[in-house]
């Protein structure tokens, strides 16, 4: 680069400036006035000037000293841990350090461009502008060296030769691209009876089986109908994430996120003769409780915003909204399918349990769901 | 140059090998071992231009060294793990709720690490900085046109500089692992299944199974401290190199040319005020994390996939595309076996690529459509080229309603307004609006042109209203001082469109070279592209309005000297001792 705008171009033969102005199109209506003269600013001619300006630096470099101390004290004075709701809400560690540090820097920042403006030279200069492109001489110079390259390189000749190694540069790059293959189960691998199981395994399958009680989301505990008055909403998980590990332990870890992800489910009563129910799922509600999965169909995020007069359920991300009422059918928003219901019982006990799984994989689609 | 006066703390002579001194003697040192000296005696005294708007980039330069900074800090601290553990720090609200080891650093960062909880906001402000200086950026590199050749390859740099930040934002805010990420995560989850054919295997490969998995932060981790910044820094190196190399273009004005580049010297007056400005993002920055709170991730708990929060919304970048995917209508096919949800894969995966190839192209679609090959160095003002500032209008109008449709919750409750109609509205404005805007834009471009016209062929208003002998009253013209005229007419006039080829032959018939099958189309754009573009005066309208100005001055020729004259107002006369009332 800098070889390159070493040369005047003026001095090449040849070498015609490609941005002069196409005169066709161009004309200067005004002479080019040049630029303006250079008025001296005060620092440059009164002494006291220059020696205010010299001392307001300095001050202010001073106060970005003061500061960095500043910044260190709160350090070592403050304790985030205990206050950090004091002063104002701010935290009297977080505020007194970034005060400090902001002191620090913008003092150093101000003082840095104070100089520039009032004591470094302030004439502007020229610089010529050369063409981005290399010489037409050097275009050729380059050009006959890459031929002379490739030419004694012999690739040209032997396309034998110049193919095979394409294909195999080409095709090394595989050996990037396959071990990615290996970062995660493949969705045919995950499932009961596959290489990775557990319980709710798969991405078409829930944890929730025929009788699987419906039980409170935080405290796993069982719900009578009688629990809900009409228009009351609960949120549900499947008892399995409570008691479906290996001797009846709650789930943990990942299985218990995954499980979350796709069992959790809403419990809403309205008033039985609201509900529009479904070709077949006439017997899916119990005296006006109905369950639906909890996970929007669109892009996957729990649904909670529910408006008991108008039986919506509202999914906070992007607003698609489901009618309960109505097989939780899509009447707004950016969802094309209505949550899957589960069909709802009661066991012995009293308790609101599944009576089947769902019928359909929850959560958004995918392109294998059909 | 004349540094005779310039204060004398400077030294008026430049280091000399004859004397050397103790820089010298380092940079003789550095020399015989790097061979520098040929590229510093032409780059230490580099010129760059002054305008504020020079300035945006350098924003965009320095809040990533923050990022880079404020990042490592935060690395030394954060867990990028999703293993559970029991959450046991000075938090009183959530100590001993499981959460996962990301979610419990970030809280410890917050609230047991002094200065921690200002790294995290420093952070998270400066990359919000960094990523809306890099779109202010854009917008003046394209609205003076100083995308144009030779500097087109820097702008394709730049538009990846800019989507690799807001993937990088998105990887970061992903990290702590609390509610409000985590649904990103999960919603992130749902665009990847929505892709044709490999979406499944996609999001299991990604997740490491079934969402949300265990992989997915310490995979998130490496790609934003990692894969992204060591891209980023690449590309910020090419785009510095060039910049250097292209040298920086500059506005017309007296002396300013296109074969020119006039302004301060990098050392020692550019290196100050760059290196000065970058103290003062910091310091603003740390001004940021001190008082305004920023992604409080103790408010929003640990990431459940059951749960969600009202509200829930991506940083401000990447709203756009979640609000065109809250006004898409829920479209879906199942057909053959397989499922193709248009409602996700449209504003989600398609829309995005598509706005940023356009992005992308635009240099090359404006040099394509004007057939303009040459090199151009002095800056455009956006009026004076009408069909490309309107473009930009258009689809920064197109942008801002995307993203206004981003928050069309948020819309609905401030002004209590329903959000089915919000969402219908918006669903018309995003195409509507636009056009609006290209109109409104264009049209106004040209009004400024004329007005421009207007003030060099008849002067500027004085504000001296003059009676004449008969009654009648106008208002003094003055001409323009010559500096202002010749910056304002120091610009190309645009080629004229019918003498171009049309449907690929010209005037007599001829086939124009190289034309292709498009020339047809490149012909009517081109003649749209320019159509109602004010010229600037030609020589003969300018002789014109001089002899209209000079008959008129004659006549008024009777106020010059006195108060009334309108001189002033541009300094050409002084008014200290004039009582402009006074008789």
């Amino acid at each position: 680069m800098s070889d390159h705008e070493k040369d005047v171009p003026e001095d090449e033969p040849g070498h015609e400036l490609s941005n002069v102005p196409d005169p066709a199109v161009t004309d200067d209506l005004y002479p080019n006035p040049g630029l303006p003269e250079h008025h001296w600013r005060p620092t440059d001619v009164d002494p006291k000037a220059e020696r205010r300006a010299e001392r307001q630096v300095a001050t202010l470099f001073g106060l970005s000293a003061i500061c960095t101390v500043l910044f260190v004290v709160s350090y070592f004075t403050f304790d985030v841990g205990e206050d950090w709701d004091t002063i104002g809400g701010f935290g009297a560690s977080n505020l007194t350090l970034g005060l400090a540090l902001a002191g620090a820097l913008l003092f150093i920042g101000i003082g840095i461009i104070q100089l520039a403006r009032k004591l470094m030279a302030d004439q502007e200069i020229v610089e010529y502008r050369h063409p981005a492109g290399s010489s037409e001489a050097d275009r050729e110079m380059a050009l006959t060296a890459l031929n002379t390259g490739i030419e004694e390189s012999g690739i040209g000749r032997r396309p034998l030769v110049r193919n095979s190694l394409l294909s195999a540069v080409g095709l090394v790059g595989v050996t990037a691209l396959i071990p990615l293959w290996d970062l995660g189960p493949k969705p045919n691998q995950v499932g009961p009876d596959k290489k990775y199981d557990y319980p709710g395994a798969g991405i078409e399958n829930t944890i929730w089986v025929e009788g699987m009680r419906v039980v409170r989301d935080v405290t796993g505990t069982p719900i009578r109908p009688g629990d809900l008055e009409i228009g009351d909403l609960i949120n549900g998980e499947p008892e399995g994430i409570f008691n479906g590990g290996e001797d009846g332990e709650p789930l943990e870890g990942v299985v218990l996120q995954i499980n979350k992800s796709k069992g959790a489910v809403v419990v809403v009563r309205m008033e039985p003769d609201e509900i529009i129910h479904g070709e077949g799922r006439e017997n899916w509600a119990v005296d006006g409780i109905v369950c639906y999965s909890k996970i929007c169909t669109h892009v996957g995020c729990p649904i909670s915003l529910y408006e008991r007069t108008t039986h919506h359920l509202l999914c906070p991300c992007h607003q698609s909204t489901f009618d309960l009422a109505d097989s939780a059918k899509v009447v707004f928003g950016p969802a094309a399918r209505a949550l899957p219901q589960l069909p709802l019982g009661v066991d012995e006990e009293g308790y609101l349990i599944a009576t089947a799984p769902f019928d359909e994989p929850v959560g958004p689609s995918y392109w294998e769901r059909g | 140059m004349d540094t005779t006066k310039v204060a004398t703390s400077n030294t008026t002579t430049a280091a000399t090998a004859k004397k050397p001194n103790r820089v010298g003697a380092v940079a003789g040192w550095a020399d015989d071992r790097l061979g520098l000296a040929a590229l510093g005696k032409k780059q230490l005294r580099k010129v760059f231009p002054d305008h504020w708007s020079f300035m945006l980039g350098e924003i965009a330069l320095w809040s990533f060294v923050v990022l880079l900074m404020t990042g490592v800090f935060l690395t030394l601290w954060f867990t990028p793990s999703m293993g559970e553990v029991t959450y046991n720090g000075s938090y009183d609200q959530l100590r001993g709720i499981e959460m996962s080891e990301a979610y419990a650093s970030s809280l410890h960062i917050s609230f047991d690490v002094r200065g921690g909880l200002l790294m995290r906001q420093m952070h998270h402000w400066a990359a919000m900085l960094f990523v809306a200086s890099m779109m202010v950026h854009l917008l003046r590199v394209f609205f003076t046109g100083a995308f144009r050749k030779p500097r087109e390859l820097n702008w394709v740099i730049g538009c990846l500089l800019l989507i690799l930040g807001t993937l990088e934002g998105f990887t970061g805010y992903s990290l702590p692992d609390d509610l409000l990420s985590g649904t990103g995560v999960r919603a992130a989850d749902g665009f990847i299944k929505a892709s044709p054919v490999v979406g499944t295997y996609m999001s299991f490969l990604l997740f490491g199974g079934e969402f949300p998995g265990e992989a997915i932060i310490p995979r998130l981790f490496t790609v934003h401290v990692l894969l992204i910044p060591g891209l980023l820094l690449a590309l910020i190196a090419a785009h510095m190199l060039l910049l250097v190399y292209h040298k920086h273009t500059q506005w017309p004005g007296p002396g300013r040319t296109e074969q020119n580049v006039v302004g301060y010297p990098m050392l020692p007056v550019y290196a100050a005020k760059a290196g000065g400005f970058f103290f003062i993002v910091f310091g603003i920055t740390a001004m940021m994390g001190a008082l305004l709170t920023i992604n409080p991730v103790w408010k929003y708990g640990p990431y459940d996939p059951s749960k969600v929060t009202a509200g829930s919304q991506p940083d401000w970048y990447m709203g756009w595309p979640d609000g065109a995917l809250r006004i898409m209508p829920g479209l879906e096919t199942e057909i053959w076996g397989v499922t193709i949800s248009w409602n996700v894969m449209l504003p989600i995966l398609v829309l995005p690529i598509v706005m940023f190839l356009i992005l992308l192209l635009l240099p090359f679609i404006d040099a394509w459509i004007t057939g303009d090959k040459r090199e151009h160095h002095l800056l455009e003002r956006p009026r004076n080229a009408p069909t490309r500032t309107a473009l930009m209008v258009a689809l920064m109008t197109m942008y801002g309603l995307f993203w206004a449709a981003g928050g069309n919750d948020i819309i609905a409750i401030t002004l209590n307004a329903s959000i089915n109609q919000i969402t219908y509205f918006m669903r018309a404005a995003v195409i509507i609006g636009p056009i609006i805007a290209f109109v409104i834009t264009r049209r106004w471009c040209i009004s400024l042109q004329r007005k421009d016209n207007e003030t060099l062929l008849h002067g500027y208003e004085t504000g001296i209203i003059m009676r004449s002998a008969e009654g009648g009253y106008s208002e003094r013209h003055l001409p323009l001082p010559e500096s202002t005229a010749y910056t304002l007419t120091a610009r190309d006039r645009d080629p004229v469109p019918n003498g171009l080829p049309s449907g690929g032959t010209d005037d007599n018939g001829i086939p124009a070279p190289g034309g292709g099958r498009l020339a047809g189309l490149r012909h009517r754009l081109r003649t749209l592209y320019y159509a109602d573009n004010a010229q600037k005066p030609t020589p003969e309208e300018l002789a014109e309005g001089h002899h209209h100005a000079e008959h008129e001055h004659e006549l008024q020729a009777g106020v010059d000297g006195h108060a009334a004259d309108g001189h002033q107002f541009d300094g050409h006369h002084l008014v200290e001792d004039e009582h402009l009332r006074g008789h």
